[in-house]
């Protein structure tokens, strides 16, 4: 459905994606990960045609987006970072404008209009000014307004800023009911998001995609090790070579609380249970154990802060990490 | 409804609902109709001179003493008064970042710049339509020539949609409004002063050729009740000319 061949970007001297490639097929969610800066917003506005990419190729359901501009536009619905609303309008009047705008006329806009009002809850507050509205009923009438047409690609830019949790929640569930029927490119800072939404994640760093896979196998690429958590009641001097001492552990290091340990364990082994009968057996108290599998946090952290050091196993993430599970 | 009456619907929908319309409704009626007050009783002055001096009914002209003064006296107001309808029209989309939901929306950039330009020559229509209530009322107690008067508002609306779309390419340029009112104030005035620079030359080639690209001659042409092709086609081809650097600012933004 989205077809992103090599596109680079420069702002003067400025490169703000460089030789981006990647692909959405149909009815396919994919998550664009990032920090501040890393490109997002770039990729997706030269893939609605708001700007044209320097190099490459960017087509939409089989329409370039440099040659075929208008044809891409209405395959597209658009979320902007900022909410595209206009505060002299009322929710009702500024979806008509979006509707009329896209050639939908009569019966038709109508029961659009009601369709995408009762999809985001916004049939309260339908006949008030944008103006007065919250900054989460703005995203909302953003929202709809990038639903109106019911287009087959939907390219939202941070959807779910500004909304309260329970919100968070309702578009997340929206999102992944769109998927299937519906190609979504949206880009987050949440990385919550991006698992609980998405089949695939792209992140994206300094202009460049440093991974792209679903993310739970992003996060099985990058580790090295199984890491175990226990905590202890107490924990005698020797325990921690104790613990050295079961084969198949690699490395045992302290862990924020007294009596905590994350333990690295070799790749595909289970060592809970070996470590559980040395921890009885010594009579340390075992309080909690458990393992510790690498957020989508960990990835992200690891591929756009130590992205020329990815074969060396990374002491700050392991300890980041630790820091989390205690937590 | 076709994209373009959407756009139009839209901008008339949002200059009724900000003051702006009203203000500037309200102050370019109040200036119309304080001119032709004075104009009206600086030519009841001049009958009541007329009549001392000649004695009997002086016959004078309220087309000439009246109606031409007025008309030329409302160039200076239009100048000051149009870029502040216009200033809002793109300055504000790119300031409240709904301008990239313009651009990526299915419809020409030309639906957009002819939409938002019409939306506001309709309101200076309406404006001007207002103003025809002084020669109306005037009509109840005096004999005049309505001919000069239709052309003399002819010219009016002819001068407004060429000021209307400066504004419209100012307002293009810039993301705040401000700076757009006074690149276009800024616009209007050179032009202005390039007659002056066109009498300069007098009567020569030079003269002439830089006298025709300001808008006071046609205008003066008009209000003298002669409606010349030549006129027409500089108003029609000045509006023409802004809208296209109007498409071709808002075409640009894509390339920045």
């Amino acid at each position: 459905m989205i077809d992103v061949q090599n596109i680079t970007k420069r702002y003067g001297h400025h490169t703000a994606i460089d030789q981006v490639t990647f692909s959405v097929a149909k009815g396919e969610v994919l998550a664009f990960l990032g920090p501040n800066g890393a490109g997002k917003t770039t990729t997706m506005r030269i893939l609605t045609c708001f700007m044209p990419a320097t190099e490459g190729s960017a087509r939409v359901a089989g329409f370039d987006c440099t040659e075929q501009p208008l044809e891409v536009k209405r395959q597209i619905g658009y979320l902007p970072e900022t909410p595209p609303v206009y505060q002299e309008l009322t929710v009702t009047e500024y979806l008509t404008f979006v509707g009329r705008l896209r050639g939908i006329t009569g019966p038709k806009l109508s029961s659009a209009l009601d369709q995408s009002i009762g999809r985001l809850e916004l049939g309260s507050v339908r006949h008030r000014l944008i103006g007065n509205l919250s900054r989460g009923y703005r995203q909302r009438v953003g929202l709809a307004q990038a639903l109106l047409h019911d287009p087959p690609v939907l390219i939202l830019d941070e959807p779910t800023v500004g909304l309260d949790p329970k919100q968070i929640i309702e578009i997340r569930e929206l999102i992944r009911s769109l998927a299937g029927s519906h190609s979504v490119i949206l880009s987050t800072h949440i990385l919550p998001e991006a698992t609980a939404v998405c089949q695939r994640v792209v992140i994206i760093n300094k202009g460049h995609i440093v991974a792209e896979d679903t993310p739970e196998q992003l996060s099985a690429r990058l580790r090295q090790s199984e890491k175990v958590s226990i905590t202890l009641k107490t924990c005698p001097p020797d325990c921690e070579m104790k613990l050295r001492a079961i084969p198949g552990i690699l490395n045992v290091l302290p862990g924020q609380a007294g009596g905590s340990f994350l333990i690295e364990c070799e790749l595909g082994r289970d060592l809970r249970d070996e470590i559980a009968r040395v921890a009885v057996l010594s009579q340390w108290g075992l309080l909690e154990l458990r393992t510790v599998s690498m957020t989508l946090e960990d990835v992200f952290l690891r591929l756009t802060r130590h992205e020329d050091h990815l074969s060396e196993p990374a002491e700050a993430t392991v300890s980041a990490s630790a820091e989390r599970t205690d937590a | 409804m076709t994209p373009v009456q959407a756009v139009i619907a839209k901008e008339l929908r949002g200059y009724f609902v900000s003051p702006i319309v009203y203000v500037v409704g309200a102050v370019f009626l109040l200036i119309f109709g304080l001119l032709s007050y004075l104009y009206v009783g600086f030519a009841g002055a001049q009958a009541i001179q007329l009549m001392q001096m000649q004695g009997g009914m002086a016959q004078i002209n309220l087309n000439d003493l009246v109606f031409r003064n007025l008309f030329a006296s409302m160039r200076i107001v239009l100048v000051i008064i149009l870029p502040i309808l216009t200033m809002r029209l793109f300055a504000e989309e790119r300031k409240l970042r709904t301008f990239e939901f313009l651009m990526t929306s299915p419809i020409r950039i030309t639906d957009i710049v002819v939409g938002k330009f019409v939306s506001v020559f309709l309101i200076y229509l309406g404006l001007v339509a207002l103003t025809t209530l002084v020669p109306t009322v005037l009509m109840l107690f005096s004999d005049f020539d309505w001919n000069p008067i239709w052309t003399g508002y002819l010219g009016m609306v002819l001068l407004g949609a060429l000021f209307l779309s400066v504004g419209v390419f100012a307002s293009a340029l810039t993301e705040n409004q401000i700076v757009a009112a006074f690149v276009s104030f800024g616009m209007l005035l050179t032009i202005w002063l390039i007659a002056g620079l066109g009498n300069l030359f007098g009567d020569t080639t030079a003269g002439r050729i830089i006298s025709y690209f300001s808008y006071m001659e046609h205008y003066d042409r008009l209000l003298r009740g002669l409606i010349d092709t030549s006129d027409l086609v500089y108003f029609g081809s000045g509006l023409a000319l802004m809208l296209f650097l109007t498409h071709r600012v808002v075409e640009s933004t894509r390339w920045k």
